[in-house]
């Protein structure tokens, strides 16, 4: 291995001091001299048109500055080219309780709010369509006048080589059915965003946002503005967990409104709004159909996934693909079918939440090989452990993996856990769950097709040796600019705290494309490799010549450039940075990074790829009352391959937030609403239930090191893969503990109590959906496997 | 962020300074103490008084009198947090000391105030939302509508008690002395509820809960059990409270009373009679866990469905029970 001075050890975050004493500035820290504030009006109507607005009253209120309706914005916008279906302010029809309606900008909010009283708008209400069926069924009432059918956004079918042959070679089949509840992000930071206009006809807007870049665009295209002419700045994130990563409807309002005003304009939203705003976890039906030999061997699978949209497109369309994917690349699948409708209903919009689409095919899937396992007797570890994929090599639909660390995750957690020695051993009201999962590091496309690349970086050197970094990439706590400062330090034989950062400046930083698919340590920090890389070869090249010492002999560490061979013989970093500017002139360099091309040729292949796949095994352990239901887990032993860790500590911090999550989303989060209104039922902190500190078990991390080839250092993503195997590893450890089986999350304390009065009266126990939509999947587009699965043989 | 609506703020040093603007402002004006519930509601225009008048300067309500021999005297005044330090009402009064500390979270219990507990606002999940929220689903009774949602067809308001110190206090048979502007009274804690989700408190505007006075705890034993969702933060939604005097294994005398079931804290005098002059063996306990869910009607507008609420107060009351005698426990009071 490498010998590494600041790659692999847990240096502080370049930012955490000032987080901790508060010293950060979050958008809505911001205040410009003359400053507006905007409030948005929103629809009490979950579907209705919009006959008459009258905001007269409201632009006569004194210090209101501007009143804006959708006809002042009307054109469309959205994160994916093929669903541009948002409006910043509705122009004829509202579609759900919360879509924006007109906003107003005033001296303050109480004006503001005032004002918003006082608008007068006249709807005609539309039938409401509040659940999947209710959309599928009434083809008379349209959501949207696009999509793949009455409102259907997405319909997706892929055959990916002959599943009834690879059904046919199995001894056993079975069928079950999920339910994975729709869940949103609760980012503390409520979205908040400030634009200026200035004299010189330049917008500036300062915004909570992961995709600063995205967001460039939307602005152009909605304003009618040349894209120089506008300049976004990403400030801190205060969580986005993927609630942040579309351009939304207030950056492009606040924005108007400066134009109009001549003065800065700040908004902030409400919690309840945030609620509205969403973009969050999709509530997902699934039924899944898996193949096995005897020994547990997999012969063929196939998934349908029913995803509850909500009323716009956002990522819709890669979220329907992406609950199909991944299926692929934690088990050898020879065989797998995937047919997918994503649905638009009168609610808040669905979107990227932490695992984008995947969570929920995951926990059918390891719930599903739990069922498998135990009707054929064998265990549930080794069956997947035997039929883990190789790398590198490519899956059945075409993803390349190029490392995999699943058996050494899986048997990490295995036996620090005990788990043989618990697994259905344990008394009754405890237990313990496993579960496998795989993510990826970075979409191997972009949002929009282009050949460039997904991340550039730029970087100068000071002639007192100090280092600046330049991209395109927004920190949203994760630590990303931290790991650019990491990787140009280590390069350049600096410490971190020698390197200033500065990103997410369309004006200043050359594109990233954004926080979002757990992309930037691999993408950004190629890049930051790349140029560090270019950079140190002008300083080793004029250091060359001063020591009279090869090139490649000299070796950069410690804020010093030096004979690898005589370490005495040396430059300080400062002088060295001085040499090669006087020999070759400023001194800077670009680099930049574009992921491997998709090596699949269908329609839908581009949802998938990535440059490297990050596994997880976890174990969970539970205690479950049975006479209230209720689930209490105890501990957590999870395992995860970084590929290499760049610093084990934010890898560690990034874990401990999915379990966190992945506990939410497995015992108590839910987005519900009114039936018959489709209003929120709880679009608050207090009643929209996420868990607590006193929930959060105790976690225990390991952390596998697989060396990946398209990383930098060997790095994989962390983000967002640690989530998956959380929640259906807790719901095998509820089985193994009191014998029900929940398919439909949350596993509240109702269910649990359901399921073992069920039990007690003779019944199964197991609570969940038994049935799914009828629908008329349209053919399936039939994949020719890679040639290494194109024969059966191996199977038979 | 949502904004306060503009009021008027007093902050009086005496309670008859209190009592004389209270007076002057009629309906208009509110209490406060820790604010912890009212600003909320405030900025929600769930509550929209005209002024406010802060009783956290008042020596009075700030009073912690121990005497063991004739019990406590609590200031309605008094952060939780602040009787939670103390060791002898916590050592002397368990339902109390558990029912305090778990209201809420640190630095509510740190804010709020007993007697804002005592007082604090009926709870629904119809009523507890923005005006934007309430006003997309239709007013409700509470406030700026006329007909409740969780009982469409009746004339009363159903939105549910949430006090957790509220049974705590009827359990213990602890006395509140209320001073208004006709003069002072005493009263006992049962007496101050009324079962309606808007009239709650038998308490007129102008009048100030002044302090709680308990009675002695001689042979007493008490316990309180909560429902909530999570460990911290959450309302009850569940809360059972039960006080016994118990004579070498028999029961003398019970209290059992139910919080955040309806609209004000309920007595289950039928199953307080089943324990007394009985031994707390498990037939028993049982018998009294079945008559308290036959006693209580939770309705679907809290967290949890009602009818697992329902069941659960037979489970709490056994579980308090079981503590109580001594016997072994099932489950976490402090996680439930």
């Amino acid at each position: 291995m490498r010998d590494l001075n600041v790659i692999g050890k847990p240096w502080p975050k370049v930012d955490a001091l000032s987080k901790c004493t508060g010293e950060t500035r979050y958008a809505d820290d911001l205040h410009l001299p003359r400053m507006l504030y905007a409030k948005i009006l929103r629809s009490p109507h979950a579907h209705a048109r919009i006959r008459r607005i009258d905001v007269s009253r409201a632009r006569a209120v004194p210090g209101v500055h501007a009143v804006l309706t959708g006809r002042d914005l009307p054109t469309r916008f959205g994160i994916l080219p093929v669903s541009q279906d948002e409006e910043a302010l509705c122009v004829e029809k509202v579609r759900f309780v919360g879509d924006p309606v007109a906003a107003v900008a005033a001296v303050d909010e109480w004006t503001a709010e005032e004002a918003l009283r006082l608008i007068e708008v006249e709807y005609e209400p539309l039938p409401a369509l509040l659940t999947m069926e209710q959309a599928l069924a009434e083809s008379s009432v349209r959501i949207h006048e696009y999509g793949d059918g009455p409102n259907m956004h997405k319909l997706v079918s892929l055959e990916f080589g002959d599943v009834a042959e690879g059904f046919a070679q199995a001894d056993y089949v079975r069928e079950d059915i999920f339910f994975y509840a729709g869940s949103t992000h609760l980012p503390l930071e409520q979205h908040a965003a400030v634009a200026h206009y200035g004299p010189d006809g330049r917008l500036t807007l300062w915004s909570s946002t992961q995709t600063p870049h995205y967001v460039h665009r939307a602005l152009a295209k909605v304003l009618g503005l040349p894209p120089h002419r506008i300049r976004v700045i990403a400030t801190p994130v205060g969580g986005g967990f993927g609630g942040k990563s579309d351009p939304f409807s207030h950056e492009i309002v606040v924005a108007k409104l400066a134009m109009l005003t001549g003065r800065p304009v700040k908004i902030t939203l409400t919690r309840e709004e945030v609620f509205y705003v969403h973009r969050g976890r999709h509530p997902v039906l699934m039924w899944i159909k898996t193949g096995v030999r005897r020994d547990g061997t997999i012969t063929a699978m196939h998934v349908r996934s029913f995803l509850d949209g909500g009323a716009y497109g956002s990522y819709g369309v890669a979220t329907t693909y992406y609950t199909g994917a991944l299926q692929t690349v934690t088990y050898k699948i020879p065989r797998y079918k995937f047919e997918g409708v994503r649905v638009f209903t009168n609610k808040p919009p669905c979107g990227p939440k932490r695992g984008h689409g995947t969570p929920q095919p995951r926990f059918a899937l390891e719930v599903h090989l739990d069922k498998i396992a135990e009707d054929l007797g064998l265990d549930p570890v080794e069956m997947r452990r035997r039929q883990i994929v190789e790398a590198p090599s490519l899956t059945v639909n075409w993803l390349r993996i190029s490392s995999c660390g699943l058996r050494a995750c899986i048997d990490r957690v295995v036996e620090a856990s005990g788990f043989r020695e618990k697994f259905r051993r344990l008394p009754f009201g405890r237990g313990v769950g496993f579960a496998c999962s795989a993510y990826l590091s970075g979409a191997g496309l972009p949002i929009y097709w282009n050949d460039m690349p997904h991340s550039g970086v730029q970087i100068k050197i000071d002639r007192e040796g100090g280092v600046t970094v330049f991209c395109g990439s927004a920190d949203i706590g994760q630590g990303s600019d931290s790991i650019l400062a990491y990787i140009v330090a280590e390069i350049l034989g600096i410490l971190p705290e020698d390197v200033r950062v500065v990103t997410a400046d369309t004006d200043l930083t050359p594109v990233d494309l954004g926080s979002y698919s757990s992309r930037v340590t691999v993408m950004a920090g190629n890049a930051a490799v790349e140029a560090a890389e270019r950079l140190r070869h002008l300083l080793f090249r004029a250091a060359a010549e001063r020591l009279d010492v090869p090139e490649d002999q000299l070796l950069a560490r410690g804020r010093r450039i030096f004979d690898r061979a005589d370490p005495d013989r040396g430059l300080d970093f400062a002088e060295a940075a001085q040499l090669a500017e006087a020999r070759f002139g400023t001194l800077g360099a670009v680099g930049s990074y574009t992921p491997p091309k998709p090596l699949g040729r269908y329609k839908g292949a581009g949802v998938g790829p990535s440059p490297s796949y990050s596994y997880s095994a976890c174990v969970a352990q539970v205690s479950v009352d049975p006479e209230t239901g209720f689930v209490r887990v105890e501990k957590i032993w999870i395992a995860h391959d970084i590929g290499r860790a760049i610093n084990p500590r934010l890898v560690e911090g990034q874990i401990h937030g999915s379990v966190y999550m992945g506990l939410g989303e497995a015992l108590m989060e839910e987005q519900t609403f009114r039936s018959r209104l489709g209003v929120h039922t709880a679009p608050s902190m207090l009643d929209y239930k996420s868990p607590t500190t006193w929930e959060m078990p105790e976690v225990e991390c390991f952390l596998i090191e697989t060396d990946d080839p398209h990383g930098p250092f060997g790095a994989k993503e962390a983000g967002q893969g640690p989530l998956l195997p959380i929640p259906p590893a807790i719901a095998n450890a509820v089985y193994d503990a009191v014998g029900v089986r929940i398919d439909e999350l949350p596993i509240t304390p109702e269910k649990v109590l359901k399921g073992l009065e069920d039990k007690a009266r003779g019944g199964s126990g197991r609570i969940g959906p038994t049935s799914i939509p009828s629908l008329a999947w349209p053919e399936p587009i039939r994949v020719e496997p890679p040639p290494e699965w194109r024969s059966l043989g191996d199977l038979t | 962020m949502l904004r306060l609506p503009p009021f008027r703020y007093y902050a009086p040093r005496s309670l008859e300074e209190a009592l004389r603007i209270l007076s002057d402002h009629g309906s208009r004006a509110r209490i406060v103490a820790g604010g912890t519930d009212l600003y909320p509601k405030m900025k929600r225009r769930q509550i929209e008084p005209a002024v406010l008048v802060s009783v956290r300067h008042i020596p009075e309500l700030t009073r912690l009198a121990w005497t063991g021999r004739e019990g406590v005297t609590l200031g309605a005044g008094l952060t939780l947090a602040h009787v939670l330090a103390q060791s002898e009402v916590v050592l002397a009064y368990p339902a109390l000391a558990r029912a305090f500390a778990m209201v809420a979270h640190p630095p509510i219990r740190s804010m709020g105030t007993v007697g804002g507990n005592l007082c604090v606002d009926t709870r629904c999940t119809y009523y507890d939302q923005t005006f934007f929220w309430r006003e997309a689903i239709g007013f409700c009774l509470k406030k700026d509508g006329t007909t409740c949602p969780v009982a469409p067809g009746g004339t009363r308001c159903w939105a549910v008690s949430s006090s957790d110190g509220a049974p705590v206090m009827i359990a213990l048979g602890a006395r509140l002395r209320l001073i208004g502007p006709r003069g002072e009274r005493t009263i006992a804690a049962e007496e101050f509820y009324r079962d309606d989700g808007i009239w709650y408190l038998d308490k007129e505007p102008e009048e100030i809960l002044v302090e709680v006075l308990l009675p002695p705890r001689e042979d007493w034993r008490s316990t309180y059990w909560k429902l909530r969702r999570r460990g911290s933060i959450d309302f009850p939604v569940l809360g059972v409270a039960v006080a016994l005097r118990v004579e070498s294994g028999w029961c003398r005398e019970a209290r059992i009373v139910l919080g955040a079931v309806g609209s004000c804290p309920k007595r289950i005098r039928e199953a307080e009679a089943l324990l007394q002059g009985n031994r707390l063996e498990p037939d028993v306990i049982a018998a009294v866990a079945h008559v308290v869910a036959r006693s209580v009607r939770p309705l679907n507008n809290t967290d949890f469905l009602h009818l697992y609420r329902k069941k659960m107060a037979s489970v709490f009351t056994q579980r308090a029970l079981r503590e109580l005698a001594g016997a072994p426990l099932m489950g976490d009071v402090s996680a439930c």
